[in-house]
């Protein structure tokens, strides 16, 4: 076990390398220059030039590379052109929001999938199912944006039962939870009827029940830890979509967080903190894949009946 | 087929289906259905102080913020969205079956490599690629379509690089390899027919995430360029007046909405149909 | 008629009681919040060039010059008196004695030197160092050979004398620039390259807490050396709030000013609210909208052509398009600067003369072409709204929507964007000069690569003019100055390298409970958007 660690953390190490080196690639491809940028618009081509060489940015692409990594390894993102600050700085600042809103968001797509799924594998094949599968099917079809911009409208605009955005108070976090859970909700609700009705068929179970238990104590005890546990093991890889989620989710509801902070480095094409959020965002992927892996072969359907 | 007469059994792929149909043939017959030229910016389209329109009047669905006729728009929409979910996810479901064939079947140093090539590829966050590539190399439609397939293709290869190395070790391909049969029949013959329902069942599905994929880009302003018209652009050109015309913002996302749903209706139902083995999962 | 006289007398006297208490300063107190969609870069003078810090950084620093509030007119401001020599070449200010920074120390005419020299300096990376070029030995310092500006010389602790290398009438306008403002040098040398983060300053303000991403707090200089000033305790800025979420907080009363303005979503609504009217102040900013057109690149190099261009596009329905949110401009100076000639025509709306044009230039066909937009709204609207223009006399020209730097990127390029509509990046003044509407726009030097001269316009007799009339610092003169500069522009416009299109109009929208000294204080030409120092709360008076 400890080897398959080992060499599992070798390999998102090498991931990340490789993630690092094509952003970098790809933003040195990028036409605007963060020089004229920075020189402003009144600026001689001297003062340009005399930028550029401050930043290194007239060196061969492989040494700016290397400088890069080199401070990488120390923990330093680089000075954002745009924001005149640390990059790290910056991240660190916004990571808070950020993870406040993840706890939101999956605790949201936890409560809401796995009540679904449990009702619908109850009720499997009456109407009750159906309508919560299609539910379920509407919320992966939807567009987080949409669905954000509907929930700020009539929740919060319209109701005026939230706050129009913003961050800082449980009130202000339902509405972008809500609007990141819905898709994860969407497709736990389908795992977990899935899961718990092959739980329910299991022979164990039989038994359980041929010995006198009662439906709710077999549920309960028995199908549901094991129905839910693919369910957890899955978690870790939804750190992808979360990632890709909260750039517009944040800006939508103006919270402070990565994502927002990545949306406006893009719009203002500042490369340091693209490549900063970036190797954020794979390390917290690479992380998620790391413990779904982990988590998943230890998984066990078979239970001890007490 | 077997698939069509199951299909039409499940009311809710039905459904999906008839969706689809409904939408491509709206799409394919969009010059002689559209009442206006979509990207006209028509004079009495706006109020005198340039507010757009609501529904119900002259022009049925109202109007945007230039004067341009919502429906007509929206139809046109529906072309651009398919045709790039379409082709992005043909070019994904493509690149991703090929990756995951010739690693499964090859095998060896290069299997690995192209597999780390792809646990790269998974380790970044897919719209965030997608924004720096649409950066790189500015947006027109067939640009968006590729970009949308390079972060898409990944999930495709791992299931048929599973799936591949499952079947290449199966008895009756090491038989044939034994009797000296070619690499290049074994894998025509045996190999690829028994990919053919995943592919499928991807190949509908995938759509959906394509679709949404055009959308979102769109709606941030990195995708189909207007004035040509796609449902994720009309939102983006519109998102604050959600307020004052919410029409222009909930009626494109409701055909979004409608769209993805139907393929993932019929792609759900496909998966249950051809592989009941993997019902439920991602 | 005696108590007639006694009754004017009476009446004159609560007549003038009425006027003096109208007059009288209000009083100290109160807070105020305002709101912005991005965060604030920097707070460093140098370099912040913002929409958002550049209002700010006035009210954390002082400099020797500024303006009336709400107004274009230049005041003193560190500066008690100043002479210039005869031959207009040698500025002495006398600078006012008792002013604190806020770490305690008072300003002397060493650190009025300090800070020019460090914005001149290229380690600073200031963007507004080349405004400062007529002072003796800014090529040195500029180039990195020397430190210290020679020209630039502190007498004694109150004087600082200037030598310029030849009159510039311009000059008094740069050093009310946030560029020239002065900075202590030990808390530059303390925070380094984060003195942005940590300013101090001599402002009617300083800066309290800065919470990154989120919100800026500035509390009341109680050691400004401007008794009486400023009027508010504390203004926090919260950052982050798209404008529509501004403006909806605005109208339930959370937030006093949202920093950029009503957005056009709501815009209509908000104007035809009675309970907004008298809340809704509405400026004239000096700038324009234009289109420019690559003077290098075929067909644009064919004047016609571009005559043609500007004959073609529908200036009214593009206003109509904003909701009327600016006014049609048919010339590239703004109303309000010195040289706008009000008696100008300009150009007309005529698509078939347009035509006619084109097919004199051998494009009876049309041609296609690119126009480039920078990717906020409303301009992609505005620039599909050209577009449709363009097609209606045969000019297909595809939009390139991108975002602003990769715009201004491929405008500063000989070969690229041939037309680029200048929206969300459009020139406003750096000061409310002629001169700063021409050389870094229209300007031969800046006909280069990286250069904002997006049309690569360059008649170098227009460049000697331009020297000619900057030369003229004389303010008795200032008349006939203009006119000169005006006389530049309507020749610009003879060779029609640009469009002008509109000149927008800015409405700041404000709470109930803040007032300003003076309604324009809202939408200040210069302490954009507003003017902080000179804002008070009602309800503390």
């Amino acid at each position: 076990m400890a080897a398959y660690c080992a060499r599992r953390l070798v390999q998102s190490l090498l991931i990340l390398l490789g993630v690092s080196i094509i952003t970098f690639a790809l933003l040195y491809l990028l036409p605007a220059d963060p020089a004229r940028q920075i020189a402003g618009r009144s600026a001689t081509p001297e003062m340009v030039a005399s930028i550029r060489h401050q930043l290194g940015l007239d060196q061969p692409f492989y040494l700016q590379y290397l400088h890069y990594a080199g401070r990488l390894l120390s923990g330093d993102l680089g000075r954002s052109y745009v924001q005149r600050t640390d990059v790290t700085a910056l991240i660190l600042t916004r990571l808070p929001p950020t993870l406040v809103l993840m706890v939101g968001s999956i605790a949201t797509e936890l409560a809401l999938g796995l009540v679904m799924g449990m009702t619908a594998a109850l009720k499997r094949n009456t109407s009750v199912d159906r309508v919560l599968m299609v539910i379920s099917f509407v919320g992966v079809s939807a567009p987080q944006f949409v669905l954000g911009i509907l929930l700020l409208y009539v929740f919060a605009v319209r109701l005026a039962w939230f706050p129009i955005g913003g961050y800082g108070s449980l009130r202000q976090l339902v509405l972008p939870a809500l609007t990141l859970g819905i898709l994860g909700a969407g497709w736990y609700a389908r795992m977990m009827r899935s899961s718990l009705l092959d739980v329910l068929q299991q022979d164990y179970l039989r038994t359980a029940h041929a010995k006198g238990l009662s439906g709710a104590v077999v549920l309960l005890r028995h199908a549901l830890p094991n129905a839910i546990l693919p369910v957890i093991a899955m978690i870790g890889l939804d750190i992808g979509t979360f990632m890709s989620g909260i750039v517009v989710v944040e800006s939508v509801f103006g919270w402070p967080g990565i994502g927002q902070l990545t949306w406006q480095a893009i719009q203002r094409v500042d490369i340091p903190i693209i490549m900063g959020v970036t190797l954020v965002s794979a390390c917290a992927i690479v992380l998620g894949n790391l413990l779904a892996d982990l988590i998943a072969p230890t998984i066990d359907p078979r239970i001890k009946l007490r | 087929m077997r698939v069509l007469r199951e299909l039409f059994h499940r009311k809710l792929a039905l459904l999906g289906l008839i969706v689809i149909v409904l939408t491509v043939g709206v799409a394919l017959a969009a010059p002689e259905v559209v009442p206006h030229d979509p990207t006209e910016q028509l004079f009495d389209g706006l109020t005198l102080e340039g507010a757009p329109l609501p529904p119900g009047g002259t022009y049925w669905l109202g109007t945007d913020l230039l004067g341009r006729d919502l429906f007509s728009r929206l139809i046109y929409g529906a072309r651009t969205s398919l045709l790039i979910g379409i082709v992005a996810n043909g070019l994904a479901v493509t690149l991703g079956a090929a990756i995951g064939v010739i690693a499964g079947y090859v095998g060896g140093w290069v299997a690995t490599a192209l597999m780390r090539f792809t646990d790269l590829m998974m380790a970044f966050p897919a719209l965030l690629l997608a924004i720096v590539l649409a950066a790189v190399f500015s947006p027109s439609l067939w640009v968006v379509a590729l970009v949308i397939a390079m972060v898409s293709w990944v999930q495709v290869a791992r299931v048929i690089y599973a799936e591949t190395q499952a079947l290449a070790r199966r008895e009756f391909v090491e038989a044939e390899r034994a009797m000296g049969a070619g690499r290049l029949r074994i894998l025509w013959h045996h190999i690829l027919p028994h990919l053919v329902s995943t592919l499928l069942v991807w190949g509908t599905l995938g759509i959906s995430t394509t679709v949404l994929l055009e959308a979102t880009l769109s709606f941030l302003g990195i995708g189909v360029q207007p004035p040509t018209p796609s449902w994720g652009n009309i939102i983006f050109e519109n998102q604050t007046y959600f307020g004052s015309a919410p029409w222009l913002v909930f009626l494109p996302g409701i055909a979004i909405v409608a769209l993805a749903l139907a393929f993932n209706l019929v792609g759900d139902a496909l998966r249950d149909i051809l592989d009941p083995m993997q019902r439920g999962q991602h | 008629m005696h108590f007639l006289r006694e009754g004017l007398l009476a009446g004159a006297a609560v007549l003038a009681l009425s006027l003096a208490s109208a007059q009288a300063a209000p009083k100290q107190g109160g807070a105020m919040t305002v709101t912005y969609k991005d965060d604030v870069a920097t707070l460093d003078p140098a370099i912040g060039y913002d929409w958002q810090n550049w209002s700010m950084i006035k009210s954390l620093f002082s400099r020797l010059m500024d303006y009336e509030p709400g107004t274009a007119t230049l005041a003193k401001d560190l500066a008690d008196s100043f002479d210039i020599s005869p031959d207009g070449t040698i500025y002495t200010f006398h600078i006012h004695h008792g002013v604190k920074f806020t770490n305690g120390r008072e300003l002397t005419a060493e650190d009025v030197k300090y800070s020019l020299d460090r914005t001149v300096n290229p380690k600073t990376q200031s963007p507004g160092a080349s405004f400062f070029h007529s002072m003796k030995g800014y090529d040195d310092v500029a180039a990195g050979k020397a430190d210290s500006l020679t020209g630039v010389t502190a007498v004694d602790p109150y004087t600082i004398k200037i030598e310029l290398t030849q009159p510039d009438a311009t000059f008094l306008q740069v050093l009310a620039l946030n560029f020239a403002s002065v900075v202590p040098k030990e808390a530059v040398a303390e925070a380094g390259a984060d003195f942005g983060k940590h300013p101090v300053g001599s402002g009617a303000f300083r800066l309290a807490e800065w919470m990154l991403g989120q919100r800026l707090v500035l509390d009341r200089n109680k050691g400004y050396f401007k008794p009486g000033l400023p009027y508010l305790d504390r203004i926090t800025f919260e950052v982050g709030q798209e404008p529509l979420v501004a403006q909806l907080r605005l109208q339930r009363g959370e937030v006093d000013i949202a920093g950029d303005g009503i957005p056009p979503a709501k815009f209509l609504e908000v104007m035809q609210d009675p309970q907004y009217k008298d809340l809704i102040v509405q400026g004239h900013e000096l700038q324009t909208g234009y289109l420019t057109m690559k003077t290098t690149l075929k067909p644009f190099s064919d004047v016609r052509v571009r005559r043609a261009v500007n004959m073609a596009v529908n200036k009214e329905r593009i206003v109509r398009i904003i909701n009327g949110r600016a006014a049609v401009a048919n010339q590239i100076l703004p109303p309000g600067m010195p040289g706008y000639d009000a008696s100008y025509k300009g150009y007309p709306y005529d698509p078939a003369k347009a035509k006619a044009l084109l097919k004199e230039a051998g494009l009876a066909d049309g041609f296609s072409t690119e126009l480039y937009v920078n990717n906020t709204d409303p301009n992609p609207r505005i620039a599909q709204a050209i577009q449709q223009d363009l097609a209606a006399v045969g000019i297909k020209a595809a939009i390139k929507s991108l975002d602003q730097a990769n715009v201004i990127a491929a405008g500063g390029e000989p070969d690229q964007a041939p037309l680029v509509w200048s929206g969300g990046m459009a020139w406003s003044a750096d000061f409310p000069d002629p001169s700063d509407f021409f050389g870094p726009i229209l300007g031969c030097a800046s006909a280069s690569k990286g250069g904002w001269n997006w049309a690569y316009y360059c008649n170098k007799d227009l460049d000697q003019q331009g020297i000619a009339a900057d030369a003229m610092a004389d303010p008795a003169k200032a008349g006939e100055r203009a006119k000169k500069w005006g006389g530049i522009f309507t020749k610009v416009m003879e060779d029609a390298p640009w469009v002008p299109i509109f000149n927008e109009t800015r409405y700041t929208i404000h709470s109930a409970r803040i007032a300003g000294t003076n309604n324009d204080v809202f939408v200040d030409p210069v302490h954009t958007p507003v003017n902080y120092d000179a804002l008070y709360a009602k309800d503390v008076q």
